[in-house]
């Protein structure tokens, strides 16, 4: 069985195969979202060489270095300034961004909201594992409730951001969210989002199973992917299934997908503007 | 109106924003804060006359961070700030110094620590410009004491950054910022053009940190199909991570040494009287007027005495000071700040009579009637 190719899309296509093996724990679900990723890339016909991959810090941060393109692992917290400056110069490049629950939402909150009320041409994946796993498994903004981590020894008491509903919020033009045992579905996603003209902010439900899951005794990976979709509910069911049996599921789907100014083609004419009224 | 091969009157934060435009600066962004907001402003304004573009971020972070991605996009950059921002900025400097991005950041320095005084001018950060990211780092620090000057070291922090792949950071005191003099600025024609070293051989096996004989890598731009990596962790040559202690420590040395080899381009400074000297005062900023306009009234009274003044900061010119300073029995360094710039001079002159710092911290400037004065007391 050839577990490298669907139809027309061999991840090996988009690859640095030299870097293998990767350094993903068993399980991690970061792994899924990268080839849905390449395969929503692979599906736009995005060529490797205009593909642009800016991250951060954190297992989410280090993915992009498998990626066979333009590949900037940066600054904790900070992907979504650096891919400002590099998405608004060359917007000939196509832009995504690659960070974690506590890069985007913790270190980088303030990038995340500012990003999404600019609406620049690019792609944020948020990787969401509700964890720090490449400091050793410490909380996160995401980190459910009474779910126990290095720092959170007796059970989280803090309150979780929901990111799709801040992004939301603070205006993106395209907010989604899938889990990762849903990969076609993920990739169809994916794949809405960077064809999107603004800026698109996708949320992954994924899986640490090394550090968080072992900690919260919440099985191997396949357990913790399936209780993921089990807490889930597709946003085209509604309301009309599964209450009160779960009373509190997180929606996956597309949430927003909204026609806004793109801000560089609004900064664009806004120099030509400049221009004109100089030269008349 | 273009703004070049005329005479006019410039604050020095415009002059430094002309001075990157001239350069060939297309990419700023910034965060308002006092007193530097003034070159920001004027980026705003002539940066779209030019094609170029300005961003205002949501934070000094962000500003440093967004340039730093318009450089590995390929632009020229900038960005301008004072003291809590500078302080908000080093981490992404410390990325540019590692992953060898060119960049250049304006301090204008104002009173600290902390919010301090936003308004008042102060030298306080002359050691932190150096050592303000943490680790073994390479960066170079211009220090204009002019409008004008301040012009021309913006066009020179340009020229240095992008042929030598090293964060260039300007610092000045808030009274060059906002001191208004009249220059005649160069036509653009007489700035002789540069450019970074581009990769444009063989794409296959090509490594983004190879080492070559001026220790400057070529630096892959995207979409020209090298697919580079880069990274603010510590690589080998082919840009990947590495540690491997061999691997670790040759790259980190070539960066470091990178500085060394190329001095005779970095290395600037002015020297007034040095050579018969008995008294040296070393300064920059508007010390350094001040200082000069000492050292003139010194002169006129007989007295023996020289003015250094390091145009490049760091790294400081030290065989050029040791010369300067070589007959001298006193060496007097004014400075806005309760002594940093001493430090490296003590360390210079070390073994002779140990320097005398004159040092003001309270918002306001050192007169010239204080350096005379402390001249004569020496005499």
């Amino acid at each position: 069985m050839n577990n490298d190719s669907i139809g027309s899309f061999n991840i090996r296509d988009y690859l640095r195969e030299d870097m293998f093996p990767h350094f993903l724990c068993p399980g991690c679900g970061h792994g899924i979202a990268m080839r849905a990723l390449l395969w929503a890339i692979h599906e736009l016909g995005i060529a490797n060489d205009n593909l642009a991959i800016v991250s951060g810090i954190g297992c989410s941060g280090r993915i992009g270095a498998y990626v066979d393109a333009n590949t900037f692992h940066v600054t904790h917290g900070r992907p979504l300034a650096f891919a400002t400056g590099l998405a608004l110069s060359r917007p000939d490049l196509n832009v995504i961004v690659i960070t974690g629950d506590g890069d985007c939402l913790a270190i980088g909150g303030n990038h995340l909201i500012h990003a999404c009320r600019r609406n620049l041409n690019m792609t944020c994946m948020m990787l969401n594992n509700e964890v720090y796993g490449m400091t050793g498994g410490q909380a996160s903004p995401t980190t459910s409730p009474t779910r126990f981590t290095t720092t959170s020894p007796t059970g989280s008491i803090e309150p979780v951001f929901n990111a799709c509903d801040l992004a939301a919020a603070a205006g993106a033009s395209f907010v989604g969210r899938e889990v990762t045992l849903q990969t076609p579905a993920l990739k169809n996603l994916l794949r809405q989002a960077i064809a999107h003209d603004g800026f698109s902010f996708v949320e992954v439900i994924s899986d640490c199973t090394e550090i968080f899951g072992r900690k919260n005794d919440l099985g191997d990976s396949p357990e913790m992917i399936l209780s993921q979709k089990g807490s889930m509910r597709p946003e085209f069911y509604g309301n009309v299934v599964d209450q009160p049996f779960r009373p509190n599921p997180m929606k996956t789907g597309v949430f927003v997908d909204i026609d806004r100014p793109e801000y560089g083609s609004v900064y664009r004419d806004h120099v030509k503007n400049v221009q004109a009224q100089a030269s008349t | 109106m273009r703004a070049v091969g005329q005479l006019q009157n410039l604050q020095g934060n415009h002059a430094c924003a002309m001075g990157a435009i001239a350069a060939g600066c297309r990419f700023f962004a910034g965060y308002p804060i006092t007193p530097s907001s003034e070159v920001a402003e004027k980026m705003s304004l002539e940066l779209p006359r030019v094609d170029g573009i300005f961003i205002q971020m949501e934070d000094e972070i962000a500003s440093m961070g967004a340039i730093l991605g318009a450089s590995m996009g390929g632009a020229k950059v900038m960005t301008a700030t004072s003291g809590p921002g500078f302080s908000l900025k080093q981490e992404n400097i410390g990325y540019a110094a590692g992953a060898e991005i060119p960049c250049v950041v304006v301090n204008v320095m104002r009173g600290g620590p902390s919010t301090g005084l936003p308004t008042r001018p102060a030298q306080g950060d002359i050691m932190q410009s150096r050592w303000g990211t943490h680790g073994d780092h390479a960066v170079i620090v211009l220090a204009p004491s002019s409008v004008k000057e301040v012009y021309e070291e913006t066009i020179r922090a340009f020229r240095l950054t992008e042929t030598l792949r090293v964060p260039v950071l300007i610092i000045y005191d808030e009274v060059i910022g906002h001191l208004v003099e009249t220059v005649e600025l160069p036509v653009a024609e007489a700035i002789e053009s540069f450019s970074r070293k581009w990769a444009t051989g063989a794409k296959e096996g090509f490594k983004p940190y190879a080492e070559t004989d001026d220790m400057i890598p070529f630096m892959a731009r995207p979409g020209d199909g090298y697919r580079a990596h880069t990274t603010g962790l510590t690589t080998s040559e082919s840009g990947f991570p590495t540690q491997n202690p061999d691997e670790v420590e040759r790259i980190v040395r070539r960066r470091l040494k990178k500085l060394d080899h190329h001095a005779d381009a970095i290395e600037s400074f002015e020297e007034i009287d040095c050579d018969d000297a008995e008294i040296v005062l070393v300064a920059i900023g508007i010390c350094a007027r001040a200082a000069g306009r000492a050292h003139q009234q010194a002169r006129r009274k007989g007295l023996k005495v020289g003015l250094f003044r390091p145009i490049t900061l760091w790294p400081f010119p030290e065989a050029a000071f040791r010369r300067a300073a070589k007959k001298a029995k006193h060496v007097i360094v004014p400075e806005m700040n309760a002594g940093q710039l001493i430090l490296e001079i003590d360390r210079l002159i070390h073994g002779k009579n140990r320097p005398i710092g004159l040092n003001r911290i309270d918002g306001e400037v050192i007169e010239p009637a204080t350096i005379l004065q402390q001249i004569e007391a020496l005499v």
